[in-house]
């Protein structure tokens, strides 16, 4: 029987169980208040949720390759597509966009229209330097490290500093070929 | 191109037009980050538990007199701690939401009020159904149970022997007690697994026990 193509985000994220989302981003304001209480630094903060993000991306992927079909991505161009379509449509419920390719195509920013973790926040002057949802980029640079791919992400724009959309910047830095954890001849 | 951009943008967080509360995340999306907020918990209560251990004194004396297991249950019980505050600041915020979005901004005056809140407007929005059901205690007038087979937080999580009383639960428990304390109801809210015949997960009973003044306040009002 031949496999199933790909399934589009909306598909999957309609058949996939859902909570309410106000849950969701209660939850994670729970997690950055707790963070910021007892880390006080607002780096440490960041460095702290990027890690979190990292552990949930290792683990996110294999349910992402299991629900979606995907095939093998030929480059980082059809990566960045597909986690940005589905990928994000199938966890968060929204959509996003990849825009400004460079010229060798490692480098681009994913647009997200609407971010679920920000409803009802607002950063008070203490913690200007809060990067407020770096757990996601915590999760892209997880989840592309499981599929052998490097990845540096940062945030270039932020509507919780004063920007007017959500935008990540996603480099690649090196694919990394797949090792086994034995050699074949012994 | 003639027009305004997509998103009007707001100043003011407070400007914003609240949500109808429909919009929905996907359920792994969620457990990845509980497991976070548990795990992350692990390793601060281990810092504390650590910290403990060099200054010794505290968990000396407690293992000395109680045995090992006390100190393993100290460990416990601040990690039951931790998740029950992050569950409280929950709890507070959803009441804030629920009262002015589901009731139309009345306040919930009498015990049995808030109680049938909380076991349906709230266990509706955000676990999706409302809780199995709602007991009133035999043994002690001020206590009242809301019984779940299984609650969402715990769907994937096993707790290991070695954490027996450990019940990730706590995070409803702290919601629970958020919403009440913000109603002014205080009380003290916990969770516990009852085990079930014939079932293997066992049930998860959210244990309230109101404070003195609320039940002296009810009272009252006749």
């Amino acid at each position: 029987m031949a496999p199933a193509g790909p399934r589009s985000g909306d598909a999957i994220f309609a058949s996939v169980e859902r909570v309410n989302a106000e849950l969701f981003t209660l939850t994670y304001g729970a997690i950055v208040r707790q963070l910021l209480t007892d880390l006080e630094e607002v780096d440490e903060v960041n460095k702290q949720l990027d890690q979190m993000g990292y552990n949930i991306g290792i683990r996110l992927v294999d349910e992402f390759l299991a629900k979606s079909n995907v095939s093998r991505c030929v480059d980082f161009k059809e990566t960045a597509e597909v986690s940005a379509k589905v990928g994000f449509k199938m966890f968060l419920g929204v959509g996003a966009s990849v825009t400004n390719w460079d010229a060798e195509g490692t480098c681009c920013s994913i647009v997200l229209e609407d971010n679920p973790l920000v409803d009802f926040v607002e950063l008070p002057d203490t913690c200007q330097g809060l990067y407020y949802c770096n757990v996601l980029s915590g999760v892209i640079r997880g989840a592309l490290e499981m599929v052998s791919m490097k990845t540096e992400v940062t945030w270039l724009r932020d509507v919780l500093r004063g920007d007017d959309v959500f935008e990540l910047q996603v480099k690649l830095i090196k694919q990394v070929p797949e090792e086994y954890p034995y050699k074949d001849d012994e | 191109m003639i027009g305004a951009s997509k998103i009007k943008q707001y100043s003011n967080v407070l400007e914003k037009p609240l949500s109808k509360g429909k919009q929905e995340v996907s359920l792994s999306a969620f457990a990845f980050l509980f497991s976070e907020l548990v795990q992350y918990n692990q390793t601060q209560v281990d810092n504390i538990a650590e910290l403990e251990r060099r200054y010794g004194v505290i968990l000396l004396l407690q293992t000395m007199f109680l045995g090992p297991w006390a100190a393993g249950s100290e460990i416990v019980h601040n990690q039951l701690c931790r998740l029950e505050d992050a569950g409280y600041a929950v709890g507070a915020r959803c009441l804030e939401l629920l009262c002015h979005r589901e009731k139309g901004n009345r306040r919930e005056t009498r015990l049995l009020g808030i109680l049938s809140f909380v076991h349906s407007t709230v266990w509706k929005v955000l676990f999706g159904k409302v809780a199995d059901s709602l007991e009133k205690g035999t043994e002690h007038e001020d206590e009242y149970m809301i019984s779940e087979k299984e609650l969402l937080v715990n769907r994937f999580i096993s707790i290991p022997k070695d954490m027996g009383t450990f019940n990730c639960g706590a995070f409803v428990a702290g919601i629970v007690r958020g919403v009440l304390d913000s109603a002014g109801f205080p009380a003290v809210v916990t969770a516990h697994f009852v085990p079930m015949e014939g079932q293997q997960r066992p049930r998860t009973t959210i244990l309230i026990k109101f404070a003195e003044e609320v039940l002296r306040r009810e009272a009252r009002l006749g």
